[in-house]
């Protein structure tokens, strides 16, 4: 039989020290008995000596990452066997289950879980019920905090107090261990009695008031409560006090509400501080402020905004994509999402200032379809394309562009009244009833293609044809335009 | 006024706000100086009676508003008492509270004085406060107005770890009905705008927003929205602004309430079954419309959504706990998603027996009508009385008054 002696009841390097041994002398559990701080059972057979520590020269072996986390979580729990069934653990590793981890039905496993489930729930508890007093002593606020902790969890925990309450001087109390902290290094003691905790000052009574006033008498769930703060707890929080009257007085205080006379609601006041929009003095601008409001189509419900174009209401061309995308959807603008980058680079190849254009969509809300948590881009159909031609007849009018370019089958189709072949029909000049206009892709085409696709090439054609437009729609009025927003 | 009294008001007027996360945002310490940590996962503090946690001082700046939202006990022409506090105050209690270990943080919202940019400044100016002058490093979720300045936004996305704003009932008609001066598509657009500062500050080097996310609120039981209708409009919204969480909040009786309100008692099982609705949206890969069929739009209240699902849907089971993909394990009665990760591991080393299991803390009673084992096959999937093997729920909550 051997014995062996841990320091305290957490001692972890020793235990790690002695299952090491252990294990390379191949002594299996049932022969180790293991005891804190003094030799607690006796076999009457002389207990061997635990040798000294020179794994380098007997070898070493591998436990893996996740027994070992285990394992310092386990031996905080009070429970006796803690050791033996830790030791047994690696017993059964080195001996060859190298995947005894994963088999969480088997029973040692489970009861080695169950235990460091129950640690993790007491470390968290502490964390959540410790309450600090303030005690001014001569010149140091000292913070002093009472906590009765299930397992042997102060040393482990003590960590999470210094990264939180770095900058204060405070003092744990438990039965068994007490933390002090002074600023700068951390010290454990032997365990405290509550009496040796000082009175707080008067921000303990604000707690009460606070606690007894976000309690919503209407609602009373007293089991909700109690199984995330056992009655085992109360003791030590001061605002618990407050929980038996508080649950005493609910029912009264809520059929007081329910039958107390009502308040006529008072005259709405619409949207008081809705900045008034200016009277709109353009009919762009005023079919801008009447389509944020629109419901011609059912793309509206789903989405965030109406996009509408913006750019100089004299700009010599128009641009016209399919729809808002999810970017414009959130931020209100056309073409600022990755289509919008991929254009902006190809005008300015082309010569093209994208301020002096008017930009838009054929269709202003953004259609899509969840899938998971994205919105997925769903391709608009003719009678979206029609409803919101309403939007985009006013905007042709009204900014009346020499040279329109019909990004993609959509613009196309909205524009043109019929279905388009873009690649057949790109790049030539169409001749609309009011200037001209040139059809080509929409620059997500060019996001798209496959990757073994020419990517060079298409976004070449791509320019080509705003070059095509630009030429067409010839010199660019950059005087007088004003910005249309 | 007392400070006592008003924090008496103005944590009072505040309680309706279901929300009180304090997890999910980055991993900051003290160390270094300051005050406060955040380790992602949050604390909750206390529990009040009503089983809500406290986890954040959550507070009004002050309950005078000039709205005059029916539901809320701080509207215009409500007769109850107000309150406001200081940015010394709030900071004064904040910090006194966090010392002594009472909270995560603060939670600050306000009724809306004067006009929604000076409300916004006054508790971006507490944030502020906190974060620079008193080296704060504890979290702050800021209620953002819709109307305030986009400006006012970016320096609350910089000091708090979340912002929100409530939408509080899923139509324009109903908000309409029921608190006319709130605008459904200018909500919709803060929200745009805050997923998209979000996102942004995702990117390495690009300035701080609000790390852990936005979230809102809506309120069940105050209009006549079904089920179906809120649960559409939290997938709308979780798709669209990327927000953390959906809070569902009882239409509790406030005092001094508007007659066109129903008196009664909070709908507090109706918000429970609410929450398990979100919690398949969000974790186990049910959509809406597979919630909420009952004719009225609503889910029965006197089961979980998954069981009405699964007893609706009684073609897919049983299923084979040894050899069902994960996703076919979600739907099973009574499995959570921990349960079919844990099953998923331990069936790699043997084949699942009932034992195994109620090792891997499953309910029996719950889950064994609707799973093979190696040691069992259930006989009563297509049988009528299935449903009254199962353990019950009592299907009315519990009432106060009678």
């Amino acid at each position: 039989m051997h014995a062996v002696v841990l320091d305290h009841e957490v001692d972890w390097q020793g235990f790690r020290r002695a299952a090491r041994l252990l294990a390379l002398r191949r002594i299996p559990p049932e022969h180790v008995v293991w005891s804190v701080r003094e030799l607690d059972d006796l076999f009457g057979e002389p207990v061997a000596e635990l040798p000294a520590d020179n794994s380098s020269a007997e070898g070493a072996f591998r436990v893996p990452r996740g027994l070992v986390q285990l394992a310092q979580t386990v031996i905080q729990a009070r429970e006796p066997a803690r050791f033996s069934l830790l030791y047994g653990l690696i017993w059964r590793v080195v001996s060859g289950a190298r995947h005894l981890m994963e088999q969480i039905t088997d029973p040692e496993v489970d009861r080695a879980n169950r235990l460091a489930k129950s640690v993790r729930r007491d470390t968290h508890k502490m964390r959540a019920f410790l309450r600090f007093r303030s005690v001014q002593d001569e010149d140091v606020v000292r913070h002093i905090g009472w906590f009765e902790p299930q397992h042997f969890i102060v040393e482990a925990n003590a960590d999470f107090f210094v990264r939180r309450f770095a900058g204060m001087t405070w003092l744990i109390l438990t039965p068994y261990r007490c933390a002090h902290w002074n600023g700068q290094d951390l010290a454990f003691t032997d365990g405290a009695r509550l009496e040796d905790v000082p009175k707080d000052d008067r921000i303990a009574d604000y707690w009460q008031v606070y606690f007894a006033s976000i309690f919503n008498p209407a609602r009373l769930k007293i089991s909700a409560m109690t199984s995330e703060m056992p009655r085992k707890y109360w003791k030590n929080l001061p605002e618990a006090a407050l929980i038996p009257a508080l649950i005493a007085g609910s029912a009264v205080r809520t059929q007081k509400m329910i039958e107390e006379p009502t308040v006529s609601p008072a005259k709405p006041t619409l949207r008081v501080f809705r900045p008034v929009d200016p009277v709109p003095n353009s009919p762009l601008s005023q079919a801008r402020v009447a389509a944020s409001q629109c419901r011609r189509c059912a793309l509206h419900g789903p989405a965030t905004q109406t996009v509408f174009g913006e750019g100089p209401i004299d700009a010599a061309i128009m641009l016209v994509g399919e729809q808002a995308g999810d970017h414009e959807d959130l931020d209100g603008r056309p073409f600022v999402g990755p289509a919008g980058q991929l254009l902006d680079k190809a005008l300015a190849e082309a010569g093209l200032d994208r301020s002096q254009l008017y930009v838009t969509n054929a269709v202003k809300h953004f259609k899509f379809e969840l899938r998971g948590k994205r919105r997925i881009h769903g391709k608009p159909d003719i009678s979206e394309i029609d409803a919101c031609r309403w939007w985009l007849d006013i905007e042709r009018a009204q900014v009346a562009p020499r040279m329109t370019v019909l990004l993609g089958a959509t613009a196309g189709r909205a524009v043109l009244g019929r279905a388009v072949a873009v690649l057949k029909e790109r790049g030539m000049p169409l001749r609309l009833a009011r200037g001209m206009a040139v059809q080509t892709v929409h620059p997500s085409y060019l996001l798209r293609l496959p990757e073994n696709a020419d990517k060079a090439r298409e976004y070449k054609l791509f320019v080509d044809d705003l070059k095509v437009a630009a030429s067409m729609a010839g010199p660019i009025s950059g005087s007088s335009f004003k910005q249309e927003r | 006024m007392e400070l006592l009294d008003k924090l008496a008001i103005l944590a009072d007027a505040a309680k309706y706000d279901a929300s009180c996360a304090s997890s999910g945002t980055e991993k900051r310490n003290s160390l270094e100086g300051g005050i406060g940590s955040t380790e992602g996962s949050g604390i909750c503090h206390a529990y009040a009676p009503d089983g809500r946690c406290i986890s954040l001082l959550k507070i009004l700046m002050t309950n005078a508003c000039v709205y005059d939202c029916l539901y809320c006990i701080n509207r215009r022409s409500s007769n109850v008492q107000r309150a406001r506090f200081t940015v010394a105050e709030i900071v004064t209690l904040t910090m006194g509270f966090y010392k002594r270990n009472c909270i995560e943080g603060l939670f600050l919202s306000s009724g809306i004085i004067r006009s929604p940019d000076y409300t916004m400044e006054q508790v971006v100016e507490v944030a502020r406060c906190l974060r620079e002058d008193h080296g704060f490093r504890g979290y702050i979720h800021l209620k953002t107005i819709p109307d305030a300045d986009p400006a006012l936004l970016a320096t609350a996305g910089r000091y708090a770890d979340r912002l929100s704003i409530n939408v509080e009932l899923p139509s324009q008609e109903g908000l309409d009905a029921f608190a006319p001066e709130k605008d459904l598509p200018g909500i919709r657009r803060s929200m745009g705008r805050m997923r998209l500062a979000i996102d942004a500050a995702k990117d390495k080097g690009a300035p701080r927003f609000a790390p852990a996310g936005q979230s809102t609120q809506m309120i069940v039981g105050a209009d006549a929205s079904s089920d179906r209708q809120i649960l559409s409009m939290s997938t709308n919204l979780y798709g669209n602004y990327g927000l953390r969480r959906v809070y569902y909040s009882a239409f509790s009786p406030i005092p001094d309430s508007s007659a066109s309100l129903p008196p009664a008692a909070a709908p507090l099982l109706r918000e429970h079954r609410l929450y398990q609705a979100d919690w398949l949206l969000r974790f186990y890969g049910f959509t809406d419309d597979e919630l909420a069929t009952g004719a009225d739009g609503n889910m029965p209240l006197e089961m979980d959504p998954k069981l009405a699902w699964a007893l609706a849907h009684r073609e897919w089971f049983p299923l084979d706990v040894n050899t069902a993909l994960r996703e076919e394990l979600l739907r099973v009665p009574g499995m959570g998603v921990r349960s079919v990760d844990r099953i998923l591991v331990a069936r790699r080393h043997r084949r699942l027996r009932l034992d195994d299991l109620a090792r891997l803390r499953l309910s029996l009673p719950k889950v064994s009508p609707f799973v093979v084992t190696a040691d069992h096959t259930p006989r009563l999937i297509d049988a009528t009385c299935l449903v009254a093997k199962l353990p019950q729920r009592r299907a009315q909550q519990m009432s106060l008054f009678h």
